[in-house]
């Protein structure tokens, strides 16, 4: 491996590009049309994001689709980035997870290079340049549109970023999702958003919009009582970012969730 | 008409290393050591020029001399790092093959280049209990030459070296708790430097690799902590 290379700034991902082209992940020839030639793979449903009174709160379902087919049922799509950020991902799984990594890395190795982290709006207008560094593979059907959230230190509060395919960022006031189902997301967030939001509230609140995507996007991974199967739900606040356990989101989705929606008898 | 005058090779060798020692000599020493959590890196420092850094989750460096030198190989080894836990996974960076790649290149320099790198570095792994093979701590300690030396239990570098080995071995021991291991490690820096007074926590860059934390091992201690821990 080479030891001394050509690179000398502080960014991972021009690292590998420069001094490692052959562990890029490889770019797709401009022209040829996803239909004719790509093959199906595996994607990323719905995940969602929004600010509460501590910070932001982000979600993702665990569904991984392959056209009709099921390709994952415990796929994770929330990653943490660093103690204060996190990225959830939906679209094309390969690339996506491949950009959360990366993303991860890239953040680590600046705080490593120059001996301090970025600031979120630093991290955020990184991950853009990932994105759109993902134009090409994105015209062919490998699509990648990420959330970016996380807890600004500095200005003490969460923010939000969503980002389109051509790296175009939109920071988020409240909240927002993206995804297969994450119109019907956004749609039950819309309903009962407020500012300052308790812990509590968030997280039922998170549970609920994932049911209703699941419940009308085919696509979208509703709770799996019978595997165990819950949803991914994170806390990013000042104290850092803390994944919801199972056992207090099967007790919130059985009390709060699953009970308002059970009809008994039949039609 | 130029003239090249013979040397020999033994002298060229030796005036190199004599040349690489000054420099080293003119900074401040470090001392790594082992304690019951893991290994703390102890240096005297008041400016905010740090020398003592992260490389991965693991692994942690420390360099002596001209300061250009040793933070130019502190970025190369991060950057071996992070290549090498992207390609393969984050536990197949392994401390040994960094210490490899810097005494290669260390050497290479000192026998190639006119001039040799004015630095010695340390690079320390703490032992990770569920990876085979590799539940003890490890402390390299690489010289201007690429002379590569593993140690046990305490490490120096820097123009005291001779000093502070002679400190520790009588004042050193194992199992120690993190703030014994700093007050060692501070006495010792104070010893080889024939001082009487102790140095000041705000002059003292302490970091550690606890063995505990989760992820990331390495941890800076601030100057608060420091005079709370010193007293």
């Amino acid at each position: 491996m080479l030891f001394r290379g050509r690179y000398q700034g502080s960014s991972f991902f021009e690292l590998v590009e420069i001094d490692h082209p052959q562990l890029r992940p490889e770019q797709p020839t401009a022209g040829v049309r996803a239909e004719a030639s790509m093959p199906s793979v595996p994607h990323g449903t719905t995940v969602l994001a929004f600010r509460f009174a501590e910070g932001v709160v982000v979600a993702g379902d665990r569904l991984a689709t392959e056209g009709h087919r099921v390709a994952s049922r415990d796929l994770q799509k929330v990653f943490p980035t660093d103690a204060h950020s996190l990225i959830a991902i939906a679209g094309a799984a390969g690339p996506a997870i491949e950009m959360a990594r990366m993303l991860r890395i890239e953040l680590e190795h600046y705080e490593k290079i120059e001996g301090e982290a970025l600031e979120l709006e630093g991290k955020a207008n990184k991950l853009s340049q990932m994105v759109r560094a993902n134009l090409p593979a994105a015209m062919q059907g490998l699509v990648v549109v990420p959330l970016f959230a996380g807890y600004d230190l500095r200005r003490g509060i969460g923010r939000l970023w969503k980002y389109d395919v051509t790296g175009g960022r939109y920071e988020e006031a409240e909240f927002d999702a993206s995804g297969s189902g994450g119109l019907y997301a956004r749609e039950s967030i819309k309903k009962v958003f407020r500012p300052g939001l308790t812990r509590d509230e968030a997280l039922l609140m998170a549970l609920q919009a994932l049911a209703d995507a699941a419940d009308e996007d085919r696509a979208t991974g509703g709770v799996d009582l019978a595997r165990g199967i819950f949803p991914l739900v994170c806390f990013c606040t000042a104290a850092g970012v803390t994944e919801i356990d199972r056992v207090t989101l099967e007790r919130v989705y059985r009390e709060q969730v699953l009970v308002a929606r059970t009809r008994t008898g039949a039609r | 008409m130029s003239m090249s005058f013979y040397v020999s090779p033994e002298q060229l060798m030796q005036d190199k290393a004599e040349y690489a020692r000054k420099g080293i000599a003119r900074g401040k020493s470090i001392v790594a050591l082992e304690y019951d959590k893991g290994i703390v890196l102890v240096a005297e420092n008041p400016s905010r020029l740090t020398k003592i850094g992260e490389i991965y989750d693991r692994i942690a460096f420390a360099g002596v001399g001209k300061f250009s030198e040793f933070d130019q190989l502190r970025k190369i080894g991060v950057r071996f790092a992070d290549v090498r836990g992207y390609a393969y996974s984050r536990e197949d960076v392994r401390c040994m093959a960094l210490a490899n790649a810097y005494s290669q290149a260390i050497g290479d320099v000192f026998t190639r280049e006119m001039k040799p790198l004015e630095v010695e570095v340390i690079v320390a792994e703490v032992g990770e209990p569920l990876l085979t093979g590799h539940e003890e701590n490890v402390i390299f300690r690489v010289q201007f030459d690429g002379s590569i030396s593993d140690h046990r239990g305490f490490c120096a570098i820097g123009g005291a070296v001779e000093g502070l080995e002679t400190f520790l071995r009588e004042n050193y021991r194992t199992g120690l708790p993190l703030g014994e291991a700093i007050a060692v490690g501070r006495r010792a820096l104070v010893a080889a430097a024939n001082g009487a007074a102790p140095i000041a926590a705000e002059r003292l860059e302490v970091c550690t690799l606890d063995r505990e934390r989760p992820g990331r091992k390495f941890r800076r201690v601030g100057a608060d902590e420091l005079r709370a821990i010193l007293g």
